[in-house]
C-alpha cells in the first residue's frame, strides 16, 4: 500500500547523492516519499539489521519496449523456450531470457533492485507502440529517448543554419510524442544505409541531404541547450562496432568541447565498448578504453555508460541499422532490418558471444576497462545496452568483476591468450567499493538524466529503496564476490514509490509506474512557423496524417510530464 | 452536422487514415474516402445487426439479458479444461489485451486469424528474418515494386496509390517505378504492372530459387523453371539486381499454396540475396486491420505472436499442436469463446465439426455464420466507428482508431465485456 508509513531499521546505508557511505541509519517512508522520521507505534517497521540499503537502481539505458524489441521478441522463439516464468499470486506468466516479454521485464528489474529503467530509442512514427509496451511493464518508472540523427527536418534545418526552428520542431516532437531526450544513432548513417551505403567518416556528406555527422552532433547539442532538456543528447556515435573506430569516438567527443560551459556535460555517448576498438580489421582488433578514458578524464563535457558484453547467448538490437547488416553478414544467421520514413532505421541480430572467440573477448575486457579506466564514478554508468551486450539480468556479474580483481582474473585466465595481450584489463588493480557501484547504477545516472527525486535516499525523495542481504561492513567484495553476485541477484526487499514490490527475491505487488516526458516549448512565434512548415510537408514525407501523428496524454497509463530546465546560457 | 478529419478506416491492413465521415443525429451519412471498401463499411456497418445478447434454448436463439449472457461465458470458460479463445484480428489491442489475460486465467489457448493466413510467414520470420521498412520508405525511395502472390486492387484499394507503385514520393514519382507482377493469373493489378510473370500454380519456390540461383551466377540447364521461360527469370533477376530500392509485397498466394512457410524462406533469402547487390525490402500484405496489432500484443506480452497455449500456467508456442485449426481437428478443446471472427465460414470442415459440437460463445457486432453455430452471442461495438482503440497497420505503424458516433443503447465494447467476463471467472474461480 502506497500510503502506508515504513521504518527501515538498522541496515547499512549508501547514499552517495548524499555523501552517505555505509552509516548504520534508519529509512523512513511516508506517503510514497522519504521522510525525516515517523511515528513507530504507527508504522511498519523492518528490519534490515545488517543489511545494505541503497536507493532503488536506475538504468538509462536498456531497450526494453517498442517496435524493434518486439521483432526481437517475435523472431526468437528459442529465446524463450527454455526460461519461462509460471504465473502466480499478483504475477503474470512470460517468458525471458534476453528479449523477455513485457511484465517479465519489470519483475526482473525489481528484483534486481531496479525501480527506474528508460528506454533509449524509440521511432517518432511507431513511438505510440512504445507507449503502448511501457504501460504494461509494472513497478518501473520510465520513458524513451525519440531518434532524431537521420531525421529529414532535423538534418535540413542544421544544414540551413536554422537552429532556433530545429529546437523549435523538437520540441514540438517531444511534447506530441511524450519523449524525454534526444536520441541519435549513428547520426547520418541511418539515411545514408536507406540507399544502401555506410558512413565511414565523421565528416563523410550525407547523400541527397548536405550534410555530415559531425554537424548533425553539434546541431543538437546546441538545440539541447536552447531547449534546456535534462538530459544531454543521448549519442550511439558513427562505425559502431568496427575495428579502428575509437578514432570516431575521440572526434565525436571533440567535435562538440567547445560549446560546453562549465562543468556540465552535454554529451553523453552510450555502450562505448562497441566504440572503443582499435586495429584495422577483426583479427588485429585492439582495446583503445585507455585512449578514450584518457579524454574523459582531462574533460567533463562528456558522460558515458560502459555496454558490457557478457559471454553466451543474447539478440543485438539498433537503430543502427547498417551496423546489423554488417554483423548479419559476419553471423549469416537471422537478420531484421525495419527502416522507419524520415526518421529512422532499426536492425536486429542474434548472437552468442563466446570466450574463445578472440573478437568477443577483447570487447569483454574493454567494457570493464572503461569503467574502471574512468576515474569519476559519476560520469561513466554500468549497462549492458541489454540485450545487445548481455540480458540486464546478468549486471550481479558485472558488479561483481568491478568490485573484485580476483573474480575479473577468473575470466581472464580462460581468454584467448592474444585477446589477454591486447587489453589494458590484465593490468588494472582498481576495484570499485559499494559507494563508488551505488553512484554508477543509482545516483549518477539519476542526477545525468535530471531526476531530482531518483537515486537517493534524502528527504523528499521518492521512496524507490533497494535492500540487499550484505553486510557491506563485514563482506570483503574483493574476495567474496560471489556472495555480492548472489545479493545484487535477489534484492532482499524493493520498495518503490513507498510500496514493498519484492520481499526476499519474490514480486509480492506490481503497481503501475509513471511515464517520464518532456514538456518542452520554443518561442510561439517560432513555433507557429515551424509547424506550419511541418504540416505542408507531412503529407509529403509520411503514410499518416498530421492529426494522427500526435499522442494525447491520456495514452500514457501513469503521464508525469516534466518542466525543462532554464537553458544554459 | 460533424464532419470528422482524419479517421482511420477498420477495413484492411493499409489503416489510410485520411478519410472524412459526415455525422448527423448520430448517423453516419457521407464518407470521403478513394476506397468503395471502405465507404461501404462506414455507411452500412449498421445493418443486419444483432443488437441482444443470445442464448440457445431448445435449438433456437432467443435474446436475454447482458448479465445472463456474461454468466453463461464464464461458466463456460471456468468450467472448460482446455477452452480455445479465437479471433482478435478485428478488434482494437486493448481488447486483445483483455484476451490474453483471459486465456492465461482459464488456462486456455489463444490464438488469432494469422494462424490461418500469414502464419507461415511469422514462421519464416523466425527462420531467417525480416529486412522490412515501413510504406512511406516505399514510396520515398522503392524504384521497383513486385508484387508476388497478391492483388492489391481488389484486396488494397489504396496500397498502390497511397504507399507502392502509383504513389508520389519526395525521391520518387510513379513514372520513375518499375512494378512486377508474379501470379498464377493475369490480375487486375498484374494488369496495370510492367511485367507479368505467370507462374504455374504451388511452383513459386522454383521460381524463387532460379531467381537466387541466378543472381549467384550459376547456369540453369532448364528451359522455363515453373513455367516461366528462362529468359524472362534471367530478365527478372536483372531488373531486381539493378534496382536502386526494391521491395516485395506478398500474400496469400505464397503462404497458403504449397510450400507454405517454405515458399516464405525462399522469399526472404532472395531478398537477404538481394541486398548484397542493392536495397531490398519484403513485406507481407495483412489483411484484417488489426491483424498486426494482434502479433504484436501477443508477442510483448507472452512472447510469441499467435497459437499461444496458457494450459500449464506460461506461455507456450507449438505451431501444429497449439494452433486453432489444429487444437479444434484434434477436439482438444472443449470450449470455444470467439471474437470479432468467423472460423466457422473458413474453417477447414473437421475443425468446424469439433467446434460446433462443443460449448461455443461469440462476441461480435454481426451475427456471423459462426454466430448462428454459437450457445451464447454477445453482441459488440464497432471499433473504429462506435469505439476507440489502438490498431497496427500492416508495417507495424501504430494509430489510435476513432470513435465517430455512439454505439446503440445498451452495446458495449469488446474490452467491457471482456472485462465483465474476466472479473466473473475470477469469482468463479474464487468460488470453487
Amino acid at each position: 500500500m502506497r500510503n502506508m508509513e515504513y521504518l527501515l531499521k538498522n541496515g547499512y546505508v549508501v547514499d552517495p547523492a548524499n555523501k552517505i557511505d555505509c552509516e548504520r541509519k534508519d529509512i523512513a517512508v511516508k506517503d510514497g516519499k522519504i521522510v525525516e522520521s515517523v511515528d513507530e507505534s504507527r508504522a511498519k517497521v523492518i528490519d534490515v539489521k545488517d543489511m545494505l540499503v541503497m536507493p532503488g537502481g536506475v538504468d538509462l539505458h536498456s531497450h526494453i519496449a517498442g517496435s524493434k524489441v518486439n521483432v526481437g521478441r517475435l523472431f526468437r522463439p528459442e529465446d524463450h523456450y527454455k526460461d519461462y516464468e509460471v504465473r502466480s499470486g499478483v504475477r503474470r506468466s512470460g517468458v525471458g531470457h534476453s528479449v523477455p516479454s513485457i511484465f517479465t521485464t519489470g519483475y526482473r528489474y525489481a528484483i534486481l533492485g531496479y525501480t527506474t529503467v528508460f528506454e533509449p530509442a524509440t521511432p517518432p512514427l511507431k513511438t505510440l507502440h512504445t507507449h503502448d509496451e511501457l504501460n504494461d511493464i509494472p513497478i518501473l518508472d520510465k520513458a524513451c529517448f525519440p531518434l532524431f540523427g537521420n531525421n529529414w527536418f532535423v538534418m535540413e534545418y542544421i544544414r540551413d543554419g536554422k537552429l532556433e526552428e530545429c529546437a523549435a520542431y523538437i520540441a514540438w516532437l517531444m511534447r506530441s510524442i511524450k519523449g524525454y531526450a534526444i536520441k541519435v544513432v549513428d547520426p547520418g548513417g541511418v539515411e545514408t544505409w536507406k540507399w544502401g551505403g555506410t558512413v565511414q567518416d565523421f565528416d563523410q556528406e550525407v547523400p541527397r541531404f548536405g550534410i555530415t555527422p559531425r554537424e548533425i552532433v553539434r546541431g543538437l547539442v546546441k538545440v539541447n541547450k536552447l531547449l534546456g532538456l535534462p538530459h544531454p543528447i543521448h549519442v550511439h556515435a558513427n562505425q559502431l562496432g568496427m575495428p579502428g573506430n575509437y578514432k570516431t569516438t575521440l572526434r565525436t567527443m571533440d567535435a562538440v568541447k567547445d560549446l560546453a560551459t562549465g562543468d556540465r556535460p552535454i554529451l553523453h555517448l552510450t555502450h562505448v565498448q562497441f566504440n572503443a576498438y582499435g586495429g584495422v580489421d577483426y583479427l588485429s582488433i585492439s582495446s583503445h578504453a585507455d585512449d578514450i578514458a584518457d579524454y574523459v578524464n582531462k574533460n567533463p563535457h562528456v558522460t558515458m555508460d560502459i555496454g558490457q558484453v557478457i559471454f553466451g547467448d543474447t539478440t543485438t538490437m539498433t537503430a543502427d541499422g547498417p551496423f546489423e547488416y554488417k554483423l548479419f553478414n559476419l553471423l549469416r544467421g537471422k537478420w531484421a532490418n525495419a527502416d522507419v520514413e524520415v526518421e529512422t532505421g532499426a536492425g536486429v541480430v542474434p548472437i552468442t558471444y563466446s570466450r574463445s572467440n578472440y573478437v568477443h573477448a577483447v570487447m569483454w575486457c574493454i567494457g570493464l576497462e572503461l569503467a574502471l579506466l574512468i576515474k569519476d564514478p559519476w560520469r561513466v554508468f554500468i549497462t549492458t545496452d541489454h540485450p545487445n551486450g548481455g540480458p540486464f539480468t546478468e549486471y550481479p556479474r558485472v558488479f561483481s568483476w568491478l568490485m573484485s580483481k580476483k573474480a575479473r582474473e577468473r575470466v581472464l585466465k580462460r581468454l584467448p591468450r592474444l585477446a589477454r595481450a591486447r587489453t589494458n584489463l590484465k593490468d588494472i588493480d582498481r576495484e570499485y567499493t559499494f559507494y563508488e557501484l551505488a553512484i554508477s547504477t543509482r545516483a549518477a545516472t539519476a542526477k545525468i538524466l535530471g531526476l531530482s527525486n531518483k537515486g537517493h535516499l534524502g528527504v523528499g525523495a521518492d521512496a524507490d529503496i533497494a535492500v540487499f542481504n550484505i553486510n557491506p561492513k563485514e563482506v570483503n567484495p574483493s574476495v567474496d564476490y560471489k556472495l555480492v553476485r548472489q545479493a545484487f541477484s535477489r534484492a532482499y526487499l524493493t520498495m518503490k514509490d513507498g510500496e514493498i514490490v519484492v520481499k526476499d527475491g519474490e514480486i509480492v505487488a506490481a503497481p503501475v509506474g509513471r511515464t517520464y516526458w518532456v514538456n518542452t516549448k520554443a518561442p510561439k512565434d517560432v513555433e507557429d512557423v515551424v509547424i506550419s512548415e511541418v504540416k505542408k510537408l507531412f503529407e509529403e514525407y509520411y503514410t499518416v496524417r498530421f492529426e494522427n501523428y500526435y499522442i494525447p496524454e491520456s495514452y500514457l497509463a501513469c503521464s508525469a510530464p516534466i518542466q525543462p530546465l532554464e537553458p544554459a546560457g | 452536422m460533424k464532419v470528422i478529419n482524419a479517421v482511420v478506416c477498420p477495413c484492411c491492413g493499409n489503416l489510410c487514415d485520411d478519410n472524412e465521415v459526415q455525422v448527423e443525429d448520430n448517423k453516419i451519412v457521407k464518407v470521403r474516402t478513394e476506397c468503395a471498401i471502405s465507404s461501404s463499411k462506414f455507411l452500412n456497418y449498421y445493418k443486419e445487426r444483432n443488437t441482444k445478447p443470445l442464448v440457445r434454448v431448445d435449438g433456437q436463439l432467443k435474446p436475454t439479458t447482458l448479465e445472463d449472457a456474461i454468466e453463461r461465458v464464464a461458466r463456460m470458460l471456468v468450467e472448460a479444461e482446455y477452452p480455445l479463445l479465437y479471433g482478435w484480428s478485428l478488434t482494437s489491442c486493448e481488447a486483445q489485451k483483455k484476451g490474453v489475460e483471459l486465456a492465461e486465467e482459464v488456462g486456455g489457448v489463444i490464438d488469432n486469424t494469422t494462424t490461418v493466413c500469414h502464419g507461415p510467414s511469422i514462421l519464416g520470420v523466425q527462420d531467417l528474418g525480416d529486412p522490412t521498412c515501413t510504406l512511406g520508405e516505399v514510396r520515398a525511395r522503392a524504384d521497383l515494386i513486385i508484387y508476388w502472390g497478391c492483388n492489391p486492387s481488389s484486396a488494397h484499394v489504396r496500397h498502390m496509390k497511397r504507399y507502392s507503385s502509383l504513389s508520389k514520393g519526395r525521391f520518387r514519382l510513379p513514372e520513375q517505378r518499375k512494378v512486377v507482377v508474379v501470379d498464377v493469373r493475369k490480375t487486375p493489378t498484374a494488369r496495370n504492372a510492367n511485367v507479368f510473370v505467370q507462374v504455374k500454380p504451388n511452383q513459386d519456390y522454383e521460381l524463387m530459387t532460379a531467381l537466387k540461383m541466378l543472381l549467384q551466377n550459376e547456369e540453369i540447364e532448364e528451359q522455363e523453371v515453373a513455367g516461366v521461360p528462362i529468359e524472362q527469370i534471367e530478365e527478372l533477376a536483372e531488373l531486381m539486381r539493378g534496382c536502386e530500392f526494391g521491395v516485395l509485397f506478398y500474400g496469400l498466394g505464397l503462404t497458403m499454396s504449397e510450400g507454405r512457410e517454405k515458399n516464405i524462406d525462399a522469399a526472404l533469402t532472395l531478398v537477404r540475396e538481394l541486398n548484397k547487390w542493392t536495397k531490398f525490402a519484403i513485406m507481407p500484405m495483412r489483411g484484417h486491420y488489426n491483424v498486426t496489432g494482434a502479433n504484436q500484443v501477443l508477442t510483448w506480452q507472452t512472447g510469441y505472436p499467435y497459437a499461444v497455449d496458457f494450459s500449464r500456467g506460461y506461455p507456450r508456442f507449438e505451431p501444429g499442436d497449439t494452433t486453432a485449426v489444429d487444437v479444434l481437428s484434434r477436439g482438444y478443446n472443449d470450449a470455444t469463446l470467439v471474437v470479432a471472427s468467423d472460423p466457422v465460414a473458413n474453417f477447414p470442415k473437421d475443425a468446424v465439426k469439433h467446434l460446433c459440437s462443443e460449448p461455443l460463445a461469440v462476441i461480435d457486432p454481426h451475427i456471423s455464420l459462426t454466430a448462428f453455430m454459437a450457445d451464447v452471442v454477445i453482441p459488440s461495438a464497432f471499433i473504429g466507428i462506435e469505439e476507440e482503440g489502438t490498431a497496427y497497420r500492416m508495417d507495424g505503424v501504430p494509430l489510435i482508431l476513432k470513435k465517430v458516433v455512439e454505439p446503440p443503447e445498451g452495446i458495449l465494447s469488446d474490452v467491457q465485456i471482456l472485462d465483465l467476463i474476466l472479473k466473473r471467472v475470477r469469482e468463479l474461480k474464487r468460488g470453487r
